[in-house]
C-alpha cells in the first residue's frame, strides 16, 4: 500500500531532491501520544529545521494538530493524557516531552497560535506584553521596544500604532490573528507553533499571514498544521504528510508536491483520498 | 399543467397559514399567561405599597420597637440587617468564590471533586431551617457564641454559600477554552492563568452570582430565628468606630439583634390593625433594599462587561 | 484512483484521449507521406500536405485544454505533469506531421519517382520510423513507462540505418551527377524520417516523466 512510485518503473531515475542541510532545531523521535487509551500518535519521528518553515498536513483526525500541541504540552491542560518518546529541543537536547520536564518551562519556549483568534479582553498593547509579564518583565522600557518589534514582525505595526491602548476586540478577525502572532513572538520564542492559522480568514487576510510567515522564518522556527495544501505548498520548506497518527512521508515540499514517493501521499495531495 | 401547480401553491398556502394561525395561538397564550402572573405581582406589590407607604417616615426609620404601634419604628431592625448582611458577605463572598475557583481550576478531576460538586448543587435546596438548626447547635451550643451578630451572619453565608461556588464554577466554564489554553499558551503557570485571565472575565457572572445569594439571604427567617434573633430589642449594637484607639472594634459582632423580617413577623402576629401597617411599610423597606441590591448587580454587570467583552 | 472530484478525471480524460488522436492522426500522416513517396502520387500527395492542418487545429485544441486544466484544478504532482506533458508531447506530434507534410511537398516537387533500390530503403526508413511513432502512442495510451523506456532505448537503430542510407544516396550522387537535384530531395526525405525517429524518442522521454516524475538521461547518441 505504501511502495513508493518509483520502485515501479524501470531504468535511470534523476539523483534525488537535495535535502535540506539546515542544522535541526527540534527532533521528534519516536514519539507516542494517547488520549486515555486511545493511541493518537504512533512512533512519529521526523526533523525540525532551524529557520524553516515546516508545515503539517493530512486529512482530518490524521493526528497533526495532536502532533503540534505535543511541542508546548497543552496536552497538559486535560486529563489522561501520556506521551512515550521525545522531541528534542536544540541545542540541549532539551526533551519537551519529557515527564521530569515542567510544562510550564516547555510553555516558555514555545509559542502557539491557535486556529480561532483569541485575543485577550485587553488592550492591543496588553495581549502583547501579556506574555513578558507573565516572565516578571515589567521594565517600562523593554516592554515597550519588545511589543513594537513584535507587531512589526506580525506585519501589524502600522495599522494599530495609533491604538495601542485600544481593546483588542476592535480588531478585525485577520488583524485580531496577527496580533495573537505578535502576542507569541514578543516574548523571543525558540520555537513557534501555528495551528490552522487561517482557516478562520478571508483570502486577503490569509495572503497578508502567509506572507508575513515566510519573512518570519528568518527569525524564528516554524510549525505550521493546515489543511489547506496550497498553503502548505506556498510556504513551507518541509512537508509532513501524516494519516492515522502515523507519519507517511515526509520531505523537502518541492519534492513531496511535484513527484512524492508514497502513493498514499500522492492520493492525498491529488485529492484521490477518500 | 397549470392545475397541478395551482394545486400545490394552493396546498403551501394552507400550511403557511396553519402555521401562522398555530403561532398567533401560541402568542395569545403566552400573553395572558404572563398578564395573569404580572397582574398578581402587581397587587401584591400595590396592596404592600398601598398599606405601607404611608407611614414611612424619618421618625419610623430610627424608632425603636414599641408596644405603642404609632411610636413603633424600624431601626433595630434595619441596622441589624445591614449589619448581618455585611457579615454574611464578608464571610461567603470570599470563601465561595475561593471554593469556586480551587474546585473548577486546582483540584484534580475525580471521584472525589465529582462527589463534591454534586453535594454542593444539592446543598442549596436544603431547606433553610436546617442550616438554622446546624448553626444553634454548632455555633451557638457548642462553640458557645451565643446568639450574635456574628452566628447571623455565620449561618447565613453557610446558607448562600453554595449559590457563590455554583455561580462562579459557571462563571469560570463559561469561559472559552480558547482563553485559557492561549493564557497557558504564552507561559502563564496556573495562579497567572488564574488570577490574570480567568477572574477578570468570570467576574460579572461572578459578582452576580455573589448578589443574587445576598439578595436571598436578606429575606431569610427561618434560620436567624431559629439561632434566636431577638424580636423585641431596643437598642444598637456597639458602634464599630470609637473615640478612643483602636478606633474599630469589633464589639458589635457579639451583640444580639433582630432582622427586618423578625421584626415583620412579629407585627402581623399581633392583633392590633395599627401594627399590621407597620408591618406593610416594613415589607416595602425590604422589597425596596432587594430591589436596590438587584439594581446594582445589573449595574455592576453592566460596566463590567463593556470592559471585558468576552 | 479516482479523484473524489470527477471533473478532475473527465478533465484528464479528455486531454489523453486527444493527445492519443492526435499521436494516432501524425503516424497516419507519416505513413500516408511514405506511401505516397513510393507510389510516386502527386495527387495524394496534395492530400496529405492538406490533412496538416487538422494536426494543427488539434494541437492548439489541447494546448488551450490544457491551460484550462491547470488553471482550474491546480494540480498538483501527477496531475500537474500530465497536462505539461500532454501540451509537450502534442508539440512534437505536430512536428512530427509538419515533417510528414514537408515529405509530401517534395514528392510534388521531384522530377520522378525514386529509383528502386533507394525507394525501398526510404521505405524502411519510413516504417521503421512510424512503428517507433506508433510504439510510443501505444506507450502513451497503455500509461507504459515501460514501454516508453524501450522506444527511449532504441533511438540509435533509426539513426544507423538512417547514415548508411545517406551513403547510398550520396554515392548515387556521386555515381550519375543527373540525379542530383532528385537525390538531394531523397536526401531531406530521409533526414525528416530521422527526425521524427527523435520526436518519437524525445515523446518517449516525456510520457517516462509523465508516469514517473524522473527524467531519462543520457540520450543514446551514435
Amino acid at each position: 500500500m505504501n511502495e513508493t512510485l518509483l520502485t515501479k518503473s524501470p531504468a535511470v531515475t534523476t539523483a534525488s531532491p537535495v535535502a535540506s542541510e539546515a542544522p535541526i532545531r527540534a527532533q521528534v523521535s519516536n514519539l507516542n501520544f494517547w488520549y486515555g487509551k486511545f493511541q493518537a500518535l504512533h512512533d512519529v519521528t521526523m526533523p525540525i529545521r532551524d529557520n524553516e518553515v515546516t508545515a503539517i498536513i493530512g486529512p482530518s483526525g490524521c493526528g497533526k494538530s495532536t502532533l503540534l500541541r505535543c511541542f508546548n504540552r497543552i496536552h497538559d491542560l486535560y486529563p489522561g493524557v501520556r506521551y512515550e518518546g521525545a522531541i528534542e529541543l536544540m541545542p540541549d537536547g532539551l526533551n519537551l516531552v519529557g515527564r521530569a520536564v515542567d510544562p510550564i518551562l516547555v510553555r516558555l519556549m514555545v509559542g502557539m497560535v491557535f486556529q480561532k483568534p483569541n485575543p485577550f479582553p485587553k488592550s492591543i498593547y496588553e495581549n502583547v506584553a501579556s506574555g513578558l509579564y507573565v516572565r516578571g518583565i515589567r521594565n517600562r522600557s523593554e516592554v515597550e521596544g519588545r511589543v513594537e518589534t513584535a507587531l512589526k514582525q506580525a506585519a501589524i505595526w502600522d495599522e494599530v500604532k495609533d491604538r495601542l491602548k485600544k481593546p483588542a476586540y476592535e480588531l478585525s478577525g485577520g488583524q485580531q490573528q496577527r496580533l495573537c502572532i505578535a502576542r507569541a513572538l514578543a516574548p523571543e520564542p525558540k520555537l513557534l507553533l501555528l495551528d490552522e492559522p487561517t482557516s478562520a480568514l478571508d483570502p486577503i487576510a490569509t495572503a497578508k499571514i502567509e506572507s508575513l510567515i515566510a519573512d518570519l522564518a528568518q527569525d524564528v522556527t516554524i510549525v505550521i498544521v493546515t489543511h489547506n495544501m496550497g498553503q502548505a505548498a506556498r510556504i513551507s520548506d518541509q512537508t509532513a504528510f501524516m494519516h492515522l497518527g502515523k507519519l507517511i512521508e515526509f520531505g523537502d515540499t518541492e519534492q513531496i508536491f511535484t513527484s512524492p514517493t508514497v502513493e498514499q501521499t500522492r492520493d492525498y495531495i491529488t485529492g484521490r483520498f477518500g | 399543467m397549470s392545475a397541478v401547480t395551482a394545486d400545490a401553491a394552493a396546498a403551501t398556502r394552507s400550511l403557511v397559514d396553519a402555521k401562522r394561525r398555530q403561532d398567533l395561538i401560541f402568542g395569545v397564550v403566552g400573553i395572558v399567561v404572563l398578564l395573569v402572573v404580572m397582574g398578581l405581582l402587581m397587587t401584591l406589590v400595590a396592596d404592600l405599597l398601598i398599606d405601607g407607604m404611608g407611614r414611612i417616615s424619618p421618625e419610623f426609620l430610627t424608632s425603636f420597637p414599641s408596644r405603642r404601634a404609632a411610636a413603633a419604628g424600624v431601626l433595630s431592625a434595619w441596622v441589624g440587617t445591614t449589619l448581618v448582611m455585611i457579615v454574611t458577605a464578608a464571610i461567603a463572598v470570599p470563601l465561595g468564590i475561593g471554593a469556586g475557583l480551587y474546585l473548577e481550576e486546582y483540584a484534580a478531576k475525580n471521584v472525589l471533586t465529582d462527589a463534591i460538586e454534586i453535594n454542593v448543587s444539592n446543598l442549596a435546596g436544603v431547606p433553610s431551617i436546617i442550616y438554622g438548626l446546624l448553626a444553634l447547635g454548632f455555633f451557638v451550643y457548642a462553640l458557645d457564641l451565643g446568639q450574635t451578630i456574628l452566628v447571623g451572619g455565620l449561618v447565613l453565608s453557610l446558607l448562600i454559600l453554595p449559590i457563590v461556588i455554583v455561580a462562579t464554577r459557571e462563571a469560570v466554564r463559561a469561559i472559552p477554552s480558547g482563553l485559557r489554553e492561549s493564557a497557558y499558551g504564552i507561559g502563564a503557570n496556573r495562579w497567572q492563568v488564574m488570577w490574570s485571565y480567568i477572574l477578570p472575565s468570570a467576574r460579572p457572572g461572578i459578582l452576580t452570582g455573589a448578589i443574587v445569594g445576598l439578595s436571598r439571604a436578606i429575606g431569610e427567617t427561618a434560620p436567624i430565628i431559629t439561632i434566636g434573633a431577638l424580636t423585641y430589642i431596643a437598642f444598637l449594637p456597639p458602634s464599630p468606630v470609637s473615640a478612643n484607639p483602636p478606633w474599630i472594634s469589633f464589639e458589635w459582632l457579639n451583640s444580639p439583634f433582630t432582622v427586618m423580617p423578625i421584626q415583620m413577623f412579629n407585627w402581623t402576629s399581633r392583633p392590633q390593625a395599627e401594627f399590621h401597617v407597620n408591618a406593610a411599610a416594613t415589607g416595602v423597606l425590604l422589597l425596596a433594599m432587594t430591589l436596590l441590591m438587584n439594581g446594582f448587580a445589573i449595574y455592576l454587570r453592566y460596566r463590567l462587561r463593556r470592559t471585558v467583552r468576552t | 484512483m479516482e479523484h473524489t472530484l470527477k471533473s478532475v478525471d473527465a478533465g484528464l480524460g479528455v486531454l489523453s484521449h486527444s493527445v492519443a488522436a492526435l499521436g494516432d492522426l501524425a503516424v497516419a500522416q507519416v505513413r500516408a507521406a511514405v506511401d505516397v513517396f513510393v507510389r510516386h502520387d502527386l495527387n495524394d500527395a496534395a492530400k496529405v500536405v492538406r490533412a496538416d492542418d487538422a494536426l494543427d487545429l488539434q494541437d492548439a485544441e489541447i494546448e488551450k485544454n490544457a491551460v484550462r486544466f491547470i488553471a482550474l484544478f491546480q494540480p498538483m504532482a501527477d496531475d500537474l505533469r500530465r497536462p505539461i506533458a500532454a501540451m509537450k508531447i502534442a508539440m512534437q506530434l505536430e512536428r512530427c506531421g509538419d515533417l510528414a507534410k514537408n515529405i509530401g511537398k517534395r514528392v510534388g516537387r521531384m522530377n520522378a519517382a525514386a529509383p528502386a533500390a533507394k525507394s525501398a530503403s526510404i521505405a524502411e526508413l519510413g516504417a521503421m520510423a512510424a512503428d517507433r511513432l506508433m510504439s510510443v502512442v501505444s506507450a502513451y495510451r497503455a500509461d507504459d513507462a515501460q514501454g516508453a523506456y524501450s522506444v527511449w532505448l532504441k533511438d540509435t537503430e533509426l539513426d544507423e540505418r538512417h547514415d548508411e542510407v545517406l551513403r547510398e544516396i550520396v554515392a548515387g550522387m556521386v555515381a550519375d551527377p543527373a540525379t542530383v537535384e532528385d537525390s538531394t530531395h531523397l536526401l531531406f526525405i530521409a533526414k525528416n524520417l530521422e527526425r521524427i525517429g527523435d520526436h518519437a524518442t524525445n515523446i518517449a522521454e516525456l510520457v517516462y516523466y509523465q508516469i514517473t516524475g524522473a527524467d531519462l538521461t543520457e540520450r543514446p547518441k551514435l
